[in-house]
């Protein structure tokens, strides 16, 4: 079950991060890459509304994504399925995978937490791997050991 | 399915066990270890460190090899590479997306705050 989490400190309020996340202009403005403007962004945030964005990369092609909501809980957690239509990282064309943001309140803001699931083996998996975040954590230490060892 | 996508599922989920993880870290400092020396600290029964070592040995992450009486357990960095790969690759997209997400949301807090701080 590939999986990655990456976890960061934001100083501003819950709903503001969460609006970010869940209106068109708020993803336009930081989901596509390397500062170029998205080309298109469309997000219907309620459970079984329609996520789209597409946008350019630096070498003139064009990316797109379509996702599903899965879970909206503002101001907390917003879980989306992803996969890519056009572009995107080849390898994954036929995969679906899932994003899941998890909002929790702390002194100066927000603590938010991405993880981005490959589901292409078994969805179930996602429930039986639950509590991998922390394992993760301690995993992506010790490969960062072993790719200097190499 | 993708050949190596399968792959790497299988080290992600050998990575998934903490008792795994403890072994790949002690082979990490010292390598080889022999079989009985790696399961010395462990709780766990003899067979069921052999289970483990099945399991990291399926996923690519060890080798093992015979000396006389002795089976040797070493670490086999390429998977944990196209691992730490995949990661990484995955780490390029989201980080900078979230550095933006991040300055944005605080520029908007900040924004806010001022309007809502009594006029000066």
């Amino acid at each position: 079950m590939t999986s990655i989490t990456l976890v960061r400190r934001i100083a501003a309020r819950p709903s503001i991060v969460f609006e970010a996340l869940t209106t068109a202009d708020g993803v336009a403005a930081w989901w596509a890459p390397d500062d170029l403007p998205a080309l298109v962004a469309e997000v219907d945030a309620r459970v079984g509304g329609a996520f789209r964005i597409r946008f350019p990369s630096l070498d003139g092609d064009e990316h797109e994504a379509l996702g599903e909501y899965l879970e909206v809980v503002p101001p907390r957690r917003l879980v989306m399925s992803w996969r890519w239509v056009h572009g995107g990282v080849a390898e994954e064309l036929d995969g679906v995978s899932r994003i899941e943001f998890e909002l929790r309140p702390i002194d100066i803001g927000v603590e938010l937490t991405v993880t981005h699931t490959d589901l292409r083996n078994d969805a179930s998996a996602i429930i039986h791997e639950s509590g991998w975040a922390d394992s993760l954590a301690r995993l992506s230490r010790l490969l960062e050991g072993a790719a200097e060892r190499i | 399915m993708n050949y190596q996508h399968r792959e790497l599922d299988r080290v992600f989920s050998a990575l998934g066990d903490p008792t795994r993880r403890e072994i790949l870290a002690r082979l990490e400092r010292e390598e080889p270890l022999s079989i009985s020396a790696l399961a010395a600290p462990f709780t766990i029964k003899l067979p069921a460190v052999m289970k483990h070592l099945d399991v990291l040995s399926a996923a690519g992450l060890i080798t093992r090899s015979k000396t006389g009486r002795t089976v040797d357990v070493r670490l086999s960095p390429a998977r944990l590479r196209e691992a730490a790969d995949w990661l990484a690759r995955y780490e390029r997209f989201w980080s900078p997306a979230l550095d933006r997400l991040a300055a944005q949301a605080e520029a908007k807090e900040a924004e806010l705050r001022q309007s809502e701080a009594p006029n000066e």
